[in-house]
């Protein structure tokens, strides 16, 4: 409502340079919202640009305060936009790039009739099944394993230099060992993106072991507490929003590491799918299988998002 | 009735990254009585959290040792720490209530869920430290706040919490660093208040550790003042303020007498001239 009120000219005039295209997309869910007809429609449309009310009277805040999802949204729209008027023009060979239309097409005929022996569905549940079941595993050993380095110098010490020395290496330079060891089967691409997850998600839940402040350590025990109850109530209490973080960090990885787990002797999977369909040079599945990667990862981080807004609501204050 | 001693105590930190070591307290002697509120002033570096560590078990002293129980220790040696004495203090424990400069609460746990926290550690059932817990947060004015975020609370009803935490516990002593330090003038004077009635109560041993001479002479039955490198006690003083507010109950009239604007001139000349020799380290 405020945001209606401060408006000032300035902004209007900025929003209305804006292309038709995008300011008549960005109007519509506000029509919805707020169907106030007193308000001029051009108005309306400036303040999903406004910064909004950031503090009530803070007009000194820190760079970069207030709103960004309306800007966020004209983006996306005017890059698919640009993408169609490219390929519809012609600027660019279908093979290179294929038209929007084609690849939405071609998402239906995958998820109908399949690609490489598979539908859509099928590639999605094989990778899904993958990169969970690595990210389950991760979870079962990862955080046992970082809260025992945090609590534990022997601990620390013992997994300390392996971590700290695979974690940079990229999961394509160890796949060959992890084939070798583990032959072709599920085991080694489960293996190779687990590793990937585990690495973030120990070192996440160490640091959240050694952020917990010392006061509160030093009050638990001055009220009868045990070793491991300042453990059980204090430390793994506190560690909880790294922990949550690192879980986050840890499956972005594991869907980074999709493609390369199964590059070899897969049968089924988005990251087959892709390369399968790069060999043939059929890119509209290329990109389709991009953008379904990525949407997928994308909801699992609102998920995780949403989770540690109900799990530590303390987070950050 | 037990007193808190303290036996000819050093405390030689190591110093940081190879630096000098730092002889934060020397050869204190110091014996708080049953009922006292003792209040430690002096200014930042002295050591006056030190001390408080000490009592609290956070630390321990590189020499002599720290008792709190009924035993007097008058005419026994001054044996070395290590030395196992029925009463030492080797390390925290629920007969030493602390309340911290910077609350220290738990934000996952609501307001009397961090005040009955001591009591579940110890296993008391459910219904009983409730009931203990909303007996003190009902004496530090609390009791409509039972279930909210203790994060989204004030800082100076973050304090009242952290009091009645540790007054929960029901501890023989409470160890007070600065609690009032980071609160406005006008919290902090309300809560000054509030103390000495819990005080008054309870006539718990208090240690309270304060900058502000007025806070000091406010609260205190005994005022120690520290001086720093190396840390030790320099003046002692008996007052009677805090008993003079708690029978008239008017904390501006007790900080306008004659005897308490004098002894605050005395107390800040002491300050100022250690102020004026340490001033170039
Ligand atoms: N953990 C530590 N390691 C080294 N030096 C310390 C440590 N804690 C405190 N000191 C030093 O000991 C002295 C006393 O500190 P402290 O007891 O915190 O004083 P106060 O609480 O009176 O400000 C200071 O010079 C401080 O720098
Ligand atoms: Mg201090």
């Amino acid at each position: 409502m405020s945001a209606t009120k401060t408006l000032d000219a300035r902004l209007i005039g900025e929003a209305s340079d804006t292309s038709d295209e995008s300011t008549r997309l960005a109007h519509e869910p506000a029509a919805e919202r707020t169907p106030a007809p007193s308000v001029p429609l051009i108005k309306r449309i400036a303040a999903l640009f406004a910064a909004g009310p950031v503090k009530p009277g803070e007009s000194y805040g820190a760079p970069g305060q207030g709103r960004s999802l309306a800007i966020s949204v004209v983006t996306a729209v005017a890059l698919i936009g640009l993408w169609y008027i490219a390929t519809a023009a012609g600027w660019v060979a279908p093979l290179f790039l294929p038209s929007p239309v084609a690849v939405v097409e071609r998402f239906w005929e995958v998820l109908t009739q399949g690609f490489a022996n598979a539908t859509l569905l099928e590639h999605t549940g094989w990778s899904m099944l993958r990169v969970f079941g690595a990210f389950a595993l991760a979870m079962a050993t990862a955080i046992p394993i970082g809260i025992f380095m945090g609590v534990n110098r022997v601990a620390r010490g013992l997994f300390d230099p392996i971590i700290e020395f695979y974690r940079p290496l990229p999961p394509l330079a160890y796949l060959p060992l992890v084939i070798i060891w583990l032959g072709i089967g599920e085991a080694s691409k489960v293996v190779l993106i687990y590793m990937a997850i585990f690495a973030p998600m120990a070192l996440s839940a160490r640091a959240g072991v050694r952020s917990v402040a010392i006061e509160q350590i030093h009050a638990a025990y001055s009220m009868g507490a045990t070793r491991w109850q300042v453990v059980r109530y204090i430390i793994l209490k506190s560690a909880l929003p790294e922990i949550l973080t690192g879980m986050r960090i840890g499956i972005g990885f594991g869907w980074t590491t999709l493609v390369a787990a199964e590059m070899v002797a897969a049968q089924a999977g988005l990251g087959f799918m892709v390369l399968n369909a790069a060999e043939f040079l059929v890119t509209d599945v290329v990109i389709m299988g991009i953008i379904v990667i990525g949407i997928i990862a994308y909801l699992f981080d609102m998920l995780m998002r949403f989770a540690e807004r109900k799990l530590v609501p303390w987070k950050g204050r | 009735m037990s007193r808190l001693q303290i036996h000819d105590v050093s405390v030689v930190y190591p110093g940081l990254n190879g630096g000098e070591q730092v002889r934060a307290l020397s050869n204190i002697n110091f014996t708080i009585e049953p009922g006292e509120f003792v209040v430690a002033l002096g200014a930042s570096g002295c050591g006056k959290t030190t001390l408080l560590s000490l009592m609290a078990g956070f630390i321990s002293p590189s020499k002599g040792y720290l008792t709190l129980g009924d035993s007097t220790l008058e005419g026994l040696p001054r044996v070395a720490c290590g030395v196992d004495l029925e009463d030492q203090i080797t390390g925290p424990g629920k007969d030493r209530g602390v309340v911290f400069q910077k609350h220290a609460l738990l934000p996952w746990l609501d307001v009397i869920e961090n005040t009955e926290f001591g009591l579940k550690l110890q296993g008391v059932p459910k219904r009983e430290r409730r009931e203990r817990a909303a007996a003190f947060l009902k004496l530090v004015g609390l009791e409509d706040f039972h279930h909210h975020p203790v994060y989204q609370l004030s800082g100076g009803m973050q304090q009242r919490v952290g009091i009645a935490r540790a007054l929960t516990n029901d501890p023989k002593m409470l160890l007070l660093d600065e609690p009032l330090g980071a609160l406005d003038a006008l919290t902090r004077e309300v809560l000054q208040e509030l103390l000495l009635d819990v005080w008054k109560e309870t006539r718990k041993m208090m240690f309270f550790i304060t900058h502000s001479v007025e806070e000091a002479l406010f609260m205190a039955s005994r005022l120690i003042i520290m001086s720093p490198r190396p840390g030790r006690i320099t003046h002692e003083f008996k007052l009677d303020f805090n008993e003079r507010f708690l029978e008239c109950r008017d904390a501006r009239k007790v900080k306008s007498m004659p005897e308490f604007i004098q002894m605050r001139e005395r107390v800040l000349s002491i300050i100022h001239g250690d102020e004026l020799s340490g001033g170039m380290h």
